[in-house]
């Protein structure tokens, strides 16, 4: 009895003293957050071989050293401690320490230019923001190409995680063909590309200048994005009479569909693909992209327009006889959701610079639902961690081969026993908020921010 | 002209007949009751009404309008709103969302506005938004405008159900036992603002109601239901007096 109450008195104290060293950091803004990020991978190019060097590890650890302690438990387990003790002192000097320290030091400096950004023009905020946002990623991709595909796969895989949430979660229903929707993306985009601007085996001799290629492009994604789109009415037409199952079975049905399709069309490579896509879809340009169908579908989203589809998920009956047109809703849900999936695979096969039907199967499916459900249903930001978290994870725990997929499905399985609807469910992705100055001070100086809508 | 009129609606549920002939001329600003013993087919005669079943005969004129076989989301832009008996609220919304999501088919910035956030759509949201809570000040839950729905007390979930209701601009309110499951004093304010819906925005009223005090207080003309037929109609005085409506309804709850 008086032992648990000491332990109890000792974790609240400890909680306290968390929360008192923690305290100056609740007032950074998010401006110094990514001032401080950016510092580290600044530092990270400047020192990083270095630091690594004197730490005694062969080179910098990818990914915030996961990947190497696991690698080095896997094969070479006596070295584990010196490894894992060396890759915690990276990721500290390199990486926490200076981003603790430059978000303390700007704190103040932070939050006065948030407060201006909210006060004179939130778009320019935003495009701060986004850029410094942008210089963060390409600086820490500039390390190697590996870091560069896991970022581009990290991106594509946010547009594809938040297009199934809002089949899955804003509306409620539970579709199982986004990978369909992918390859219809991937193979339109791809032939596309392949026909205009590519000499290549399947289809011949360009049609126009080579040059003009990346200028097209986005075009050529947009296609692919309304290919899908025309793929998902094959399914809605008739799935959407009915509910629930009958549209997971339906849906399941044509993502099988379109995989043997491509596999028996030859003209696109058959079973075994087609490859030969050019590198447009380089960092900048799947960068763009991912935040284009995050503003787009988090616009959607937010307004009552887009309310609609919560209405179908929680009572049809009753949007209905609230004068909400449901069949028109789940349509453009559908539609949308498979156009964004359609523009992810197009970027898909232009980063990978292939595309074969095999990609496109049960177990793309299964990731696609991990990073939902795992992120959280109903939310633009648990999509978000839903997908950097399970695409990291996959990455740092590689090294484990076939163990990896016991640990990640226990993973799921953990955060579906503890929080059903994912980690960060039904939130409002409000950018206002997020890059509001957090400092109570300013905000009380400040007369009142300019009204700005959602 | 009535503001909604019906002629000889009959609907079958495979074989069983669960409204027969039923007629109805309400006409504006009317309050209208109708009662009758569990399982007469007064919810069923709400949901053919508002297009939840197709009427297998008859006709339906809504302001001038031939509604029968009409979509429920078309009947309800028509002016036409209603609450549920269970309610109906969606769980994992917030009450103001409730009421902005009725004004849906007045939406004019389509899906552009909703996809790019364009200027006129921040009007409109803006528009909706004070009108929401406009309604939310009118039920006094306005300070509750974003809870999440389940969180409320059972009295506040009515209220939203009935703002929500309000929203669509109805012309007549259908009020499927507004007062279920209510303790004296919730049922009292209830009253209270059906009338006060009535007399500020002139609605037509048509409730469903078990409770005769309510029935009784608020109704000008008041129909009795029995498996499915229209036995009596008359105004609240009649109807307490009908021999036939005393024996079929009134009269078991006296013996009981």
């Amino acid at each position: 009895m008086e032992a648990a109450k000491v332990t109890l008195s000792r974790k609240a104290r400890l909680g306290a003293a968390l929360r008192r060293i923690w305290a100056p950091f609740r007032r950074v803004s998010l401006l110094s957050w990514l001032l401080g990020a950016l510092a580290a991978v600044v530092m990270e190019q400047i020192a990083g071989t270095q630091v690594a060097w004197i730490l005694g590890l062969s080179k910098i650890p990818f990914l915030f050293g996961f990947a190497i302690v696991l690698e080095t438990a896997v094969h070479t387990p006596s070295a584990l401690p010196f490894v894992l003790v060396s890759a915690v002192l990276y990721v500290s000097i390199i990486y926490i320490l200076p981003v603790l320290l430059v978000a303390r030091l700007t704190t103040g400096l932070g939050n006065r230019i948030a407060a201006f950004f909210m006060n004179r023009s939130f778009f320019l905020g935003v495009v701060v923001h986004l850029v410094l946002l942008y210089a963060t990623i390409h600086i820490w991709s500039d390390i190697s190409d590996y870091r560069v595909l896991v970022m581009r796969l990290t991106l594509i895989a946010i547009m594809v995680t938040l297009s199934l949430n809002l089949v899955n979660g804003y509306m409620g229903e539970f579709s199982c063909s986004h990978p369909g929707f992918m390859a219809l993306g991937a193979y339109a985009a791809s032939v596309f590309s392949l026909v205009f601007f590519v000499d290549d085996r399947l289809f011949g001799a360009p049609l126009l200048p080579a040059s003009m290629g990346p200028f097209m492009f986005p075009l050529g994604l947009i296609a692919g994005g309304l290919v899908a789109a025309l793929g998902a009415i094959l399914v809605a037409v008739p799935s959407f009479k009915t509910r629930g199952d009958y549209l997971a079975i339906i849906s399941l049905a044509f993502m099988f569909i379109v995989k043997s399709l491509f596999e028996n069309l030859e003209f696109v490579g058959g079973p075994r693909g087609m490859g030969g896509q050019p590198e447009w879809a380089s960092l900048p340009v799947v960068f763009g992209w991912a935040i284009l169908s995050v503003w787009i579908i988090n616009n959607f989203v937010r307004s009552t327009v887009g309310k609609a589809m919560n209405a179908v998920r929680d009572g049809e009956g009753a949007a209905e006889a609230m004068t909400v047109n449901t069949q028109k809703t789940k349509m453009v849900t559908f539609l949308f959701a498979a156009f964004w999936a359609g523009v992810a695979g197009g970027l898909l096969a232009h980063v990978v610079s292939y595309v074969n039907p095999g990609s496109f199967g049960i177990q793309k499916l299964a990731e696609v639902l991990a990073m939902v459900y795992f992120g959280g249903l109903n939310s633009v930001v648990g999509s978000v961690v839903g997908a950097v978290g399970y695409s990291v994870l996959s990455e740092a725990l590689r090294s484990l081969e076939i163990y990896k997929w016991i640990i990640i499905p226990v993973l799921l399985i953990l955060v579906m026993i503890f929080r059903p609807t994912g980690l960060i469910a039904f939130k409002e992705f409000d950018v206002a908020k997020l890059i509001a100055p957090k400092d109570e001070r300013i905000e009380g100086e400040e007369v009142e921010y300019a009204p700005i809508a959602d | 002209m009535p503001l909604l009129q019906i002629e000889d609606m009959t609907h079958f549920f495979g074989g069983l007949r669960a409204v027969h002939n039923y007629n109805l001329e309400a006409e504006p600003g009317q309050v209208r009751g109708l009662i009758g013993p569990n399982g007469a087919g007064k919810t069923t005669i709400f949901n053919l009404i508002t297009g939840v079943y197709q009427p297998t005969e008859g006709r339906i004129t809504f302001d001038g309008v031939d509604i029968t076989g009409m979509k429920p989301s078309q009947i309800a832009s028509l002016g036409l709103g209603r609450t549920f008996q269970n309610l109906q609220l969606w769980r994992h919304m917030s009450v103001i969302d409730h009421v902005k999501l009725a004004r849906y088919s007045r939406i004019k910035y389509g899906l552009v506005g909703a996809f790019f956030g364009t200027p006129k759509r921040h009007l409109e949201e803006a528009e909706i938004d004070a009108k929401a809570h406009e309604l939310l000040q009118m039920m006094s839950i306005d300070h509750l405008a974003d809870q999440i729905v389940t969180n409320l007390p059972y009295g506040a979930q009515r209220r939203v159900e009935m703002a929500r209701a309000l929203a669509t601009e109805p012309k007549i309110l259908f009020l499927d036992e507004p007062t279920a499951g209510m303790n004296p004093e919730e049922l009292i304010q209830m009253m209270e603002i059906i009338r006060q819906v009535h007399n500020e925005l002139g609605l037509a009223i048509f409730l469903i109601e078990h409770r005769m005090k309510v029935v009784m207080d608020l109704c000008d003309i008041v129909q009795t239901l029995v498996f499915g037929e229209v036995i009596a109609e008359g105004t609240p005085e009649e109807i307490r007096n009908n021999p036939e409506v005393i024996d079929a309804y009134l009269g078991k709850e006296v013996v009981a």
